[in-house]
């Protein structure tokens, strides 16, 4: 591996965590939003 | 508000993209190591934005411990989690940079090792939190938060205090240290994309943290209800 694949390597993990964990809240405040129907409060 | 929030959304995704750019195109190759020195631009500034998240962490926690505000509560929540997020960031790249310049990937010299130790100890408050029902996981997960705190600190003075394979500090590290000036403007752009992209996870996390506490309020409500319905029938 030269210098660019290390990099690379940090960069791509660092958008895949932070991108996973995007993801996370939205399916979360999707979750959330169906249990605010269901108990009426929308 | 929707539409304030989308405005700093989009404000942030076009920092993060522009920081991105001065990082790996405008901001000079190092001499030494190379282009994986361009690590850097997102290791410290992950290493920065965990720093704050733990220190409202420990701001809200004390608030909470004072006044009992579920406010509070969710801030130091909320704040916790974004900061393990980053400060994941920084134990994964933190190798990747090492392993070609150093020859090794890990070495449990006083900054690394205080480092993961902060990891776990905000990843034992979010357990704390997670496996903690019936009101009674803000207390705990407070006075943790407090405790905890005091290794950050220690984590920053590390590499004053004691001779580390980790190098010395390049910012604010006294004489003889500095950095190009094409790369102050880099580390800065990027200082501020991540502290933006921070402060947009904690605020929609927060959110996202009262309306579950609004829910849980909610629930017992309907539960008490139920229970007065069936004792009255």
């Amino acid at each position: 591996m030269n210098s660019l694949h290390y990099l690379y390597a940090a960069y791509g993990i660092t958008w895949l965590l932070l991108g996973g964990y995007i993801l996370r809240l939205i399916v979360r405040a999707q979750r959330l939003a169906r249990e605010r129907r269901e108990l009426g409060k929308d | 508000m929707k539409s304030l929030s989308i405005a700093f959304i989009v404000f942030t995704l076009a920092l993060l993209g522009f920081s991105t750019y001065q990082a790996l195109v405008v901001a000079p190759t190092e001499q030494t190591m190379g282009d994986v020195q361009r690590i850097f631009y997102y290791h410290v500034p992950s290493a920065w934005v965990a720093g704050m998240c733990f220190l409202v962490n420990f701001l809200a926690s004390i608030v909470y411990l004072w006044r009992r505000n579920l406010n509070a509560d969710a801030l130091a929540a909320a704040s916790a989690e974004v900061g393990v997020v980053f400060c994941t960031i920084v134990l994964i790249t933190g190798p990747i940079w090492a392993r070609p310049v150093w020859g090794i990937w890990w070495t449990w010299d006083v900054r690394l090792t205080s480092t993961l130790v902060l990891w776990l100890i905000y990843v034992s408050y979010l357990l704390l939190r997670r496996y903690t029902t019936g009101g009674q996981t803000a207390l705990p997960a407070s006075a943790l938060a407090v405790f905890g705190f005091l290794d950050v600190p220690l984590v920053y003075m590390a590499i004053r205090w004691f001779r580390t394979q980790h190098p010395q500090p390049v910012i604010g590290g006294g004489e003889g240290t500095g950095l190009d000036p094409r790369m102050w403007t880099a580390v800065l752009w990027n200082l501020a994309a991540f502290s933006a992209l921070a402060a947009m996870l904690v605020w929609q996390r927060y959110r996202l943290l009262r309306e579950e506490q609004a829910l849980e309020e909610a629930h017992a409500e309907r539960a008490l209800g139920d229970h007065q319905e069936a004792r009255a029938a």
